[in-house]
């Protein structure tokens, strides 16, 4: 045997050797280490939904669940405190709208116009600046609102308050809307050249053709940016909770002070209700709201992308 | 039989020209919006900020008055925030990603993750503040230290950086792996020795991404209870700190007129740290990135 190992030592054996020297089989336990990385992702959902779950769970054992969604009151700091979560939605629904009137034209006519009507050079310059706008970070769009878009609305309305639903709407407006105008360029890029030439073929303008031929092709893309966008809208915290106010109503005025399902839970976080309080729950029911609202909304985006999608 | 009216088209085509051209101004406009706001806010923040920013002002740390107080808690804070976050997010998603591109089966268990990393990505921030608060600083007693605030963080943006790292995984062609195969090697050897080098950059960059997001959030924080006010430097992981958006949120929510300047030039501190880090990403991007 020894003669042999000395004599006929092929590639084959060589392989076959270390295959058995090897006591830790890396190729089997790598596999598996990378397999419970990916698991993680999966546990943080768990972890979110049990977390809301448990906790919404004993804040409905003290306040009924009837009166959580029925109240039109959201006084939980008073002596008599009043758990009824719709002036929250109405303040973030306020807000998704103002953002929604803003973000949605200017989205997609800056859209329209980089994949329609830009050169490729204006298009290398323009998207990086949009790119910038997405980038920056929410508690800066905040500052913004409150310390230049606030005093320029009250010099045009008089009757605007300090704290208002119009000024952190309209910036939440510019937040999302470089998501809209990135998301659905895409959609209308992605819309072949055949199609807008057969359009241009039979007489039409160039906007002709975008209005009635591109935009059709593209709206399951664009639709879900929309919806994508809104759902951003709903979860932002820090510009509402800085220019927003923190007087939650059901009334449809944008001129006076509100509060959002996030603003409230950014006050009671930095104010000091105490741990295992009624209040400190609510901010777990407020939270579930708010997970329920942009959970459907997200799905409602993947369900359009998937079935109004356009197969060219 | 004339089945076009010639002259009924060409009455009407001026019209439809000058729409047109209205329209594509209009599209235009819109345009410039974002841009005009970005100048605003640049212009803004850097006329209120300048005046404060000065040596004193990071050195000092947090002060009840104005004119003394400083960033340097704050500075530090984001820094050993980005410490931990990096490593752990990196490691998270670079795994996942490596998981999913190169030994996940088409089955279910494969497709879920998937879904999951997609609306994982669509979670409103605070709502991980509430995760954070629940699991890291009360279930694991990490207490509102910088680890807690840390791994809530990297739970935040490991979908970015999964989805970033998958893009450039998929983006190193089969040929190399089949190189590599042939030349004998497992596995496991060509994703270490081939496909990661080749997919580095693309990692790279998207994770810096992600880093900058993390610097730039507040949300999360708030609601885990990372202090606003703090006067003193973290010792360790276990220390409680704060960061730069919680001082700059801080600041900003003070009614008097003086700390909406010291804002500004907490703001300026903060714009400039992303824009170092992004130019870097640019840089990685632009260097190292291969076209295959």
């Amino acid at each position: 045997m020894e003669l042999r190992k000395t004599e006929m030592y092929s590639v084959q054996e060589m392989i076959l050797e270390k295959k058995r020297k090897k006591k830790v089989n890396m190729e089997k336990i790598i596999p598996k280490l990378l397999f419970l990385t990916a698991a993680i992702s999966v546990f943080t959902t768990i972890g979110i939904i049990l977390t809301l779950i448990f906790e919404t769970f004993i804040f409905f054992d003290r306040v009924s669940i009837v009166e959580f969604f029925t109240e039109a009151k959201w006084l939980p700091f008073a002596s008599t405190p009043s758990f009824g979560i719709m002036p929250l939605i109405v303040g973030t629904l306020k807000i998704t709208v103002i953002a929604a009137v803003v973000a949605v034209p200017v989205g997609l006519a800056t859209a329209i116009f980089l994949s329609e009507y830009a050169s490729e050079k204006t298009r290398r310059i323009i998207k990086p600046i949009l790119e910038v706008l997405a980038g920056i970070p929410t508690i800066v769009y905040g500052f913004f609102a409150l310390t230049f878009v606030t005093p320029v609305l009250r010099d045009l309305f008089p009757s605007l308050d300090m704290f208002n639903a119009l000024s952190p709407g309209i910036v939440v407006g510019i937040m999302i809307m470089p998501m809209i105008a990135s998301l659905s360029e895409d959609a209308l890029v992605s819309v072949p050249k055949s199609i807008r030439e057969g359009a241009y073929a039979l007489g039409a303008t160039k906007l002709e053709t975008t209005i009635k031929v591109v935009l059709p092709a593209a709206i399951s893309g664009i639709m879900a940016s929309i919806v994508l966008a809104l759902s951003r809208a709903i979860g932002e915290t820090m510009i509402v909770s800085v220019a927003g106010g923190s007087t939650p109503n059901m009334s449809m005025d944008v001129t006076s002070s509100i509060q959002t399902m996030t603003a409230y839970i950014v006050q009671v976080s930095s104010g000091d209700a105490g741990y295992g309080t009624t209040i400190y729950y609510s901010i777990y029911a407020v939270g579930m709201t708010l997970f329920v609202f942009t959970l459907i909304m997200n799905l409602l985006a993947q369900f359009i992308s998937r079935k109004f999608r356009e197969e060219y | 039989m004339k089945l076009i009216n010639k002259s009924h088209v060409a009455k009407k085509m001026p019209a439809r020209l000058a729409v047109n051209t209205i329209c594509k101004g209009l599209f235009f406009l819109a345009t410039l919006v974002g841009l005009l706001v970005l100048a605003i806010l640049f212009y803004r923040i850097f006329t209120q900020g300048i005046g404060s920013l000065n040596g004193d002002f990071l050195q000092n740390f947090a002060s009840r008055k104005p004119e003394e107080a400083g960033i340097k808690a704050a500075l530090i804070g984001s820094i050993w925030l980005m410490v931990v976050v990096a490593p752990v997010s990196l490691l998270l998603g670079v795994g996942t990603a490596i998981y999913l591109e190169e030994y996940a089966r088409k089955n279910w268990i494969t497709t879920f993750i998937k879904v999951n990393i997609s609306n994982l990505a669509g979670v409103p921030s605070i709502v991980f503040g509430l995760l954070g608060l629940t699991v890291f600083v009360r279930a694991l007693a990490l207490d509102r230290s910088i680890l807690a605030a840390g791994l809530t963080m990297s739970l935040l943006v490991l979908p970015v950086i999964i989805v970033a790292a998958q893009e450039a995984i998929r983006a190193v062609p089969r040929d190399l792996r089949e190189a590599s195969f042939g030349m004998g090697a497992t596995k496991w050897q060509t994703i270490l020795k081939v496909v990661l080098p080749a997919a580095i950059p693309g990692i790279l960059t998207g994770g810096i991404l992600a880093l900058s997001r993390a610097i730039g959030e507040t949300a999360p924080l708030v609601v885990v209870g990372i202090p606003m006010f703090i006067a003193f430097l973290p010792q360790s992981f276990m220390d409680t700190f704060t960061v730069l958006p919680m001082q700059i949120y801080n600041w900003t929510s003070r009614p008097q007129e003086e700390f909406q300047q010291v804002a500004a030039a907490g703001i300026i501190v903060l714009l400039i740290l992303l824009i170092f880090m992004n130019s870097i990403a640019v840089i990685i991007r632009n260097k190292f990135q291969k076209r295959y």
